[in-house]
């Protein structure tokens, strides 16, 4: 077995288990809302789903999955999210206004006004740079092993 | 009752992960205080902060473990020095001092004097629409805080990136100016 990675009773688990806890993960932020929950803990879910795929089937699989370029896009991308929905509010007034003015009936999915936009901004950006944080760190491993 | 013997537990993980020489054991030490905050706030009424410490913890164990405990690096040989001692006794006998004087001032536990959030909690669902009043205040009200928190984050983790990449940006031949 020269195949990076764990043995296979671990890798079977990991190939069934990782959707069911990106699933998770996206029902989290989905419903931050609505139910305990919301941006951060569910980006940290999915990004353990690919801290998981990571350990389980090395590295080369996780960045073909993820590849670093992608990630710093990502990351960027759910920061810029969050910030511009804060910045959208000043077209109304002031910032970090919550500028729906149909807030939907209460314990529906799409309700809250700028809510479930932040949420998806936060959730995005927690679960790449934690990602990106691990996979910096065993880069660092790799590279101080091989010199 | 519970609460105390969960406090115990957490303060004997606290102890062991100081005390303990193999550096696997202290991190796996941690990860039980953690898991026992976890459910302190559970049992507190705070499912939200449940579910992060939860998730937080489980997954910083990994990186600890995983990343950064290098096999030449698992047992700790240093000793403490006396010096040192001597000045965290007094530092926390400062601490306990004047945290004393501060905890006699503040309401009593569980016991909600505060305007502002009984403002929150009253109106909270009439003017964000959100039924998860912890979203509501963390995402509306103190949108803020939170964009802070996002920056820190990102912030740390792009210094962590840029620090420890694998290639540097210079040739091979340039100098250091």
């Amino acid at each position: 077995m020269n195949k990076p990675g764990m043995t296979l009773i671990v890798k079977t688990i990991v190939r069934i288990s990782t959707s069911l806890i990106l699933l998770y993960g996206v029902y989290i932020v989905a419903y931050g809302q609505l139910t305990p929950g919301g941006g951060f803990p569910g980006g940290v879910i999915i990004g353990a789903a690919f801290i998981l795929l990571c350990l389980a089937f090395g590295k080369e699989v996780a960045l073909k999955k993820m590849s670093t370029a992608s990630a710093s896009i990502l990351d960027s991308a759910g920061a810029l999210i969050f910030l511009g929905v804060a910045l959208l509010g000043y077209i109304w007034g002031t910032f970090f206004l919550n500028f729906f003015p149909n807030k939907g009936i209460p314990f529906h999915l799409w309700t809250a006004g700028i809510i479930p936009l932040c949420n998806i901004g936060i959730g995005l950006k927690v679960s790449v740079c934690l990602f990106g944080a691990f996979i910096a760190l065993v880069l660092f491993r790799v590279a101080k092993k091989e010199n | 009752m519970l609460l105390i013997i969960l406090l115990i537990f957490m303060i004997a993980g606290a102890i062991i992960a100081l005390e303990t020489k193999n550096l696997l054991s202290a991190v796996i030490a941690v990860g039980a205080v953690g898991a026992g905050v976890s459910i302190c706030f559970l049992m507190l009424g705070a499912p939200d902060i449940a579910i992060t410490q939860m998730a937080v913890e489980t997954l910083s164990l990994v990186i600890l473990i995983r990343a950064t405990i290098s096999r030449d690096l698992t047992h700790v040989t240093a000793q403490k020095e006396v010096g040192g001692l001597i000045a965290i006794g007094v530092f926390m006998a400062i601490f306990v001092l004047f945290s004393t004087f501060a905890l006699m001032e503040i309401p009593s536990f569980g016991k909600p004097l505060m305007t502002v959030s009984s403002h929150y909690v009253q109106n909270g669902l009439a003017q964000t629409g959100a039924s998860n009043i912890v979203s509501a205040i963390i995402l509306d009200y103190r949108g803020y805080d939170t964009l802070g928190e996002a920056t820190i984050l990102f912030v740390a983790v792009a210094g962590a990136i840029v620090l420890l990449r694998k290639k540097g940006r210079k040739k091979v031949g340039e100098k250091d100016e």
